[in-house]
């Protein structure tokens, strides 16, 4: 296989492993399985499935953006394919 | 004048002449810099004018009132408006900034070697920008006449006029530096008076923990609780559980997700960052500044519907009510925002004072006499605009929530009117009637494109269709079903050709307008409706609004399926897939 096909798979599989965070943090936990979360309580009185539905995803989400960010461009220098 | 009119005189002028500096120091003077800001615009900075770009009239005064109404199924606008962002920044923006060129449908025309496609992406664009501009349009008029106290069609030409001189004169250059300042002045007028407000409740400062915590009233019952057993008590649905059905919230959350990420004005702005590297961490900053409002947004909604309640209707209902609200001493908010029509009330038992129950509400007073609902009208968008006011706080506070509605009204009308006239002037006159013509002739044409574009989303703003409130279910269907899957299978499926691209986008685009045309009417025109817009009668249970999902699934599969057993595309069209897949050379895509 060539570098160019590594590093696209490279890519693909840090994709999917986002987006699996991010589907199991919104639809899973915010909706889901929300009613179940909801008999934990976290933060003080946020039942925890309404937490992830109005606070939780989306902090979630922000970190994943930056995490996906960080291990692209370490992908990048690693496969030589660097803008600098 | 009042003392609240001269403060929000005050503010108001402030900043519109803060924009209007900008527009006179950010002009842009070559198409690079009309359409895409010559890709000079820092990854934070353009993050904060995508939050400014992204969030409406609609997140700033509407949604909290949206959230206060409808407590958890409202997480659906909260987790879909921002989890779209999450594929934005994995699945298209690094891509399509390293391909470098002005315009969403020049992309989709180039990658799938087709007119045919690049026009339905135009008229996708358009139609869906169009409909979004008339909201703004809509609510820059309504923050005008309430607070200023002068007529709707006034503020909407003032609105237009200072729009026009920043967009016409600086084009993307001019937006974007405007709308980083129109962020600042948004997201401080959101997270004051919330502040303020989370203080006074709980005695915490950020309204984030606040929304968690205990009351301040050393009862030490929780917020939620409190909030909770006080919508029961008065025959409200609870505030923290599940209403709506399962699907529906799934799929609608999946639909905003999918059509926030094929919003070309928001794709747009990640084409004016220096780097690929840039585009994917801008995407990140756009959200932090997004999240920001959002995650402020749920407590806000919480806090104005518990103390809405509190003013007006006593603790706790016994058939004695002498401790609700005394038509006699209305406060000043209350009359002024039944001035606008908002608020309204009805004394229905003649007690002369006001009762406010839920529909699930049985009790009688004193004289046996079953108490009855009398606040017979609250519109959502109060709980935002007269929040400050329901609240007690300063002056200063409530001007500042003017200033901000009309920030973020005017900030994302001028991202959608680029995008309209950057569609007009590139991809229908540069790149189909006149392709011949030069740098300077195009730039006008931007120009030209701008200032109609203006004019016609202020007629409609002054006329709004009936079906204004509809459409927002059809800008994200159109984005979700037609754009989004053709950005992401022209980046991801390398197969995928120009027929199965076209009947992807039309398979896609047509299922979801039938769809919501069947249960909303033939372009919306009242009585042609199909079928009565209730559950009973949708597909599988699915709302028109949910549909931009199911729109975007039959555009996967029809594109896939017809590629597939057609020709591949040309081993050129191979090539540039595999090179926007990489960063590398970059730089040299700027030329044009």
């Amino acid at each position: 296989m060539s570098d160019a096909q590594k590093y696209w798979q490279a890519n693909i599989r840090l994709v999917i492993g986002c987006l699996v965070v991010w589907f199991v943090v919104s639809f899973g936990c915010g909706i889901l399985f929300a009613e179940q979360l909801n008999s934990i309580r976290i933060l003080g009185g946020y039942p925890l499935g309404f937490w992830f539905a109005q606070q939780g995803s989306i902090y979630t989400f922000v970190a994943l953006i930056f995490f996906y960010a960080w291990r692209m461009n370490q992908l990048d220098k690693k496969f030589n394919v660097s803008e600098d | 004048m009042t003392n609240l009119q001269l403060w929000t005189y005050c503010v108001v002028g402030a900043t519109f002449a803060l924009y209007i500096f900008i527009a006179i120091k950010a002009r842009a003077s070559t198409t690079g810099e009309f359409y895409v800001a010559g890709k000079g615009v820092h990854p934070v900075l353009n993050g904060m004018a995508t939050g400014a770009d992204w969030m409406s009239a609609a997140s700033f005064i509407s949604m909290a009132g949206l959230i206060a109404f409808k407590g958890y199924d409202a997480s659906v606008y909260l987790m879909g408006w921002t989890g779209g962002y999450c594929l934005l920044a994995m699945l298209l923006a690094p891509y399509l900034r390293k391909y470098g060129k002005f315009t969403v449908p020049e992309f989709i025309g180039d990658r799938f070697y087709s007119q045919t496609a690049r026009v339905v992406a135009v008229i996708c664009l358009i139609v869906a920008s169009l409909t979004y501009v008339i909201g703004q349009m809509k609510g820059i008029g309504v923050a005008f006449s309430r607070f200023l106290e002068i007529p709707f069609n006034y503020g909407l030409f003032l609105g237009m006029g200072i729009v026009f001189i920043y967009a016409v004169l600086g084009g993307m250059k001019g937006v974007t530096y405007t709308q980083i300042a129109q962020y600042c002045v948004l997201i401080f007028a959101y997270t004051v008076p919330a502040i303020f407000i989370s203080l006074q409740l709980t005695g915490v400062a950020l309204p984030q923990l606040g929304l968690g915590s205990t009351m301040a009233d050393g009862s030490g019952v929780f917020l939620l609780d409190k909030l909770d057993k006080t919508l029961l008590d008065l025959g409200f649905n609870a505030y923290t559980t599940q209403k709506g059905s399962t699907l529906n919230m799934f799929l609608l959350t999946l639909s905003l997700m999918i059509g926030t990420a094929g919003l070309p004005h928001v794709i747009t702005r990640f084409f004016t960052v220096p780097k690929v590297r840039d585009a994917r961490s801008s995407a990140g900053w756009a959200l932090v500044f997004i999240a920001i409002l959002y995650t402020t947004a749920p407590a806000v909604g919480a806090m104005a519907r518990l103390n809405l309640i509190h003013t007006i209707q006593a603790d706790s209902i016994t058939p004695d009510t002498s401790q609700n609200l005394k038509l006699d001493a209305l406060p000043a908010w209350f009359t002024n925002w039944e001035k606008t029509g908002l608020l309204k009330h009805d004394d229905k038992n003649g007690d002369g004072r006001i009762q406010y129950v839920g529909k699930n509400f049985t009790g009688t007073d004193v004289n046996g006499n079953p108490i009855q609902n009398e606040m017979t009208k609250v519109d959502r968008d109060i709980m935002v605009l007269a929040n400050p006011e329901i609240a007690n706080l300063p002056n200063w506070v409530i001007a500042l929530v003017a200033a901000g509605g009309i920030a973020a009204a005017l900030s994302t009308a001028a991202g959608l009117l680029l995008a309209i006239s950057s569609a007009i002037s590139h991809d229908i006159v540069k790149g189909i009637v006149a392709k011949d013509i030069d740098d300077k002739t195009e730039l006008m044409a931007g120009r030209i494109a701008m200032a109609g574009a203006i004019l016609v989303a202020g007629y409609l703003g002054l006329h709004p269709p009936g079906f204004a409130a509809q459409v927002v279910a059809l800008a994200f269907g159109l984005a979700a079903s037609s754009i989004f899957p053709a950005l992401m299978m022209g980046i991801f499926a390398k197969r995928v050709n120009n027929t199965g691209a076209v009947c992807g986008m039309l398979a896609g685009l047509g299922s979801t307008l039938v769809y919501i045309f069947w249960f909303k009417g033939w372009f919306f025109i009242p009585g042609t409706a199909m079928a009565a817009d209730t559950a009973a009668n949708w597909v599988l249970g699915i709302s028109p609004g949910s549909f931009g999902a199911v729109g975007a699934l039959i555009n996967f599969v029809v594109a896939l399926s017809i590629s597939s057993v057609t020709a591949p595309p040309p081993e050129h069209i191979q090539h540039l897939v595999e090179d926007i897949r990489v960063p590398m050379g970059a730089g040299s895509a700027v030329d044009h």
